[in-house]
């Protein structure tokens, strides 16, 4: 099993959560988080001065999936999410020891 | 049917009700009685729905202080401005009142005693006395309100309300009564027809030496003199409190016509209403464009203060400009506050809401903006009242503040002022449950 992290820009979330619906992705966590990368932060300017905003907000997804669909997933979710534009975010792929459903008590890939 | 024979029709009504209530006259001797009572009423009239009007903006300033302001400091911005209104109210009772208004016979002050209030059945005179009494005071409220925006975020609650009492009992009243309690400066030809020097200068004067004396917030400055912008937590607040100062300002400065008996009067009360909302129109304008090609982006915050610089600006004559002069002095306003609000930002003077610039620089535009579309009043006049009434008001306040200093201290610790005066002073946070709030999850 993989955990797939993406970090992407607000806005495109919808698009991506519709994506992976339509690869057969039954379940995904969401969390607004704030960082910066090559993009780094922008300037705004209040009452006559400049201020900077050194972390951006950005949407990092967890999806855990089998092993087999990650790579599968990672390219839906940046094809969904790419504005080709800087900060568009990252995909890391982490491997996964152990799942279960709480309800059911079941494992590994039938808890997924 | 003529407003002319609107108006006869109304005498004669209302003479007939006098008629049927004070026995038997003549309709001869009951018309001129009824026409004054008409005047009484028209003219007490103008002095409660001005009143209120001018009392609302109390409101107004609490909304605009709430929105810039931080999130961790609304609660107290709230408590210190209705605490103000209320202790104008109480000090300008107590001896504010005729301090400002009775015996002054162009002297320097008048009388500090409380205020009485006539039997109705022994009010004469033009206006009933109350109504007088209601609508000074909520001018005097006004200065208050000025005060509390500039030092927001790190005063102390207790210390700026004792500033307030003796400011709205004692230094409101004194350098009032020089001009509008026909004291000293009345005598020499001195103009302020609402108030852009007497309330608006006067509030603004107070406010510069409490931030000179109290400092900047923690973080505004760096070390190297770089300006670090704080940005307040409502531009929704913010703009509502400004459209209900616009809203009363109708009250303030319409209702300094002092008399709706007559159509003359009446006609004066419109026209001072069209030039009062150019001038604010202007601010804005000019605001917003300014703000646009300066700083290549629009700031809500410059555009509000704009509206009000527009209106202080206009407060001292808001009657004898034509359309195109409201327009410009109004205009003028809104180009203070984009210069200025940076100006006292290079100075390291930390007014949170812009007070200074748009009461104090402003207010004294207005002033001095008076000899151009009043040909009654001199340019030396003006500037004599400017500079007397502000270095009386700027040495009486830097004295209070000075020994509030000294003996209880005006200023909150900085891991005080980190935490928010909510917590600390207040103990509710104006929004536990959303952004950083206590009670957020």
């Amino acid at each position: 099993m993989k955990l797939i992290i993406a970090v992407i820009k607000p806005f495109k979330l919808e698009e991506v959560r519709e994506a992976l619906s339509a690869i057969g992705i039954q379940g995904l966590t969401v969390t607004e988080v704030k960082g910066y990368g090559r993009q780094k932060g922008h300037t705004e300017i209040y009452r006559g001065a400049e201020y900077t905003v050194n972390f951006l907000p950005k949407i990092k997804l967890e999806i855990a999936v089998e092993a087999g669909l990650a790579d599968k997933v990672v390219e839906t979710v940046a094809d969904a999410a790419r504005t080709d534009q800087i900060g568009d975010g990252k995909i890391f792929v982490v491997p996964l020891e152990r799942a279960l459903r709480i309800r059911t008590g079941e494992t590994d890939a039938a808890a997924l | 049917m003529t407003l002319n024979s609107k108006l006869g029709y109304l005498t004669l009504a209302a003479g007939g009700g006098l008629l049927a209530l004070t026995g038997p006259a003549s309709a001869q001797d009951a018309a001129p009685a009824a026409a004054a009572d008409t005047a009484f009423v028209f003219n007490t009239l103008l002095f409660l729905i001005g009143g209120f009007l001018v009392m609302w903006m109390a409101a107004g300033f609490a909304m605009l202080e709430a929105g810039l302001v931080r999130a961790k400091n609304v609660s107290m911005q709230c408590t210190k401005n209705i605490a103000l209104y209320s202790i104008a109210g109480l000090m300008y009772w107590v001896i504010g009142y005729n301090l400002m208004y009775s015996g002054v016979d162009g002297g320097w002050m008048g009388t500090p005693v409380p205020v009485s209030i006539p039997d109705p059945s022994q009010d004469t005179g033009d206006y009933a006395a109350a109504s007088d009494w209601f609508f000074q005071m909520v001018f005097c409220a006004t200065t208050a309100s000025i005060v509390s925006g500039t030092l927001a975020e790190r005063i102390k609650l207790w210390p700026f309300l004792i500033f307030t009492a003796v400011l709205t009992g004692v230094i409101y009243p004194i350098q009032g009564s020089w001009e509008w309690g026909a004291g000293w400066l009345d005598g020499l030809g001195f103009s302020d027809f609402a108030g852009s020097t007497l309330v608006h200068s006067t509030g603004g004067w107070a406010a510069l030496m409490g931030a000179l004396i109290l400092g900047a917030r923690h973080g505004k400055y760096g070390k190297g003199g770089e300006v670090h912008a704080i940005p307040g937590s409502s531009m929704p607040l913010a703009t509502l409190g400004t459209f209900i100062l616009w809203l009363g300002w109708f009250g303030f400065n319409g209702a300094s016509q002092l008399a709706l008996g007559s159509m003359a009067d009446a006609s004066a009360v419109s026209r001072i209403f069209v030039n009062t909302n150019l001038a604010a129109a202007a601010g804005v304008v000019v605001a917003l464009i300014l703000s646009q090609i300066v700083y290549k982006k629009v700031d809500i915050t410059f555009i509000l203060n704009g509206a009000l610089a527009g209106l202080v600006s206009i407060t001292a004559e808001p009657l004898t400009p034509s359309p195109i002069w409201a327009i410009v002095i109004g205009g003028i306003g809104g180009v203070i506050v984009v210069f200025a609000v940076p100006m006292l930002d290079k100075l390291k003077i930390d007014d949170v809401v812009g007070a200074i610039p748009v009461h104090l620089i402003a207010g004294i535009w207005g002033t001095i903006a008076v000899p151009i579309t009043n040909p009654d009043v001199t340019f030396g006049a003006q500037i004599i009242g400017i500079v007397a009434i502000g270095i009386f008001v700027s040495v009486a306040s830097a004295v209070l503040w000075f020994i509030l200093k000294a003996t209880m201290g005006i200023r909150v610790s900085p891991e005080e002022e980190m935490s928010g005066l909510d917590q600390v002073e207040i103990g509710i946070e104006a929004y536990p449950e959303f952004g950083r709030g206590g009670q957020t999850l």
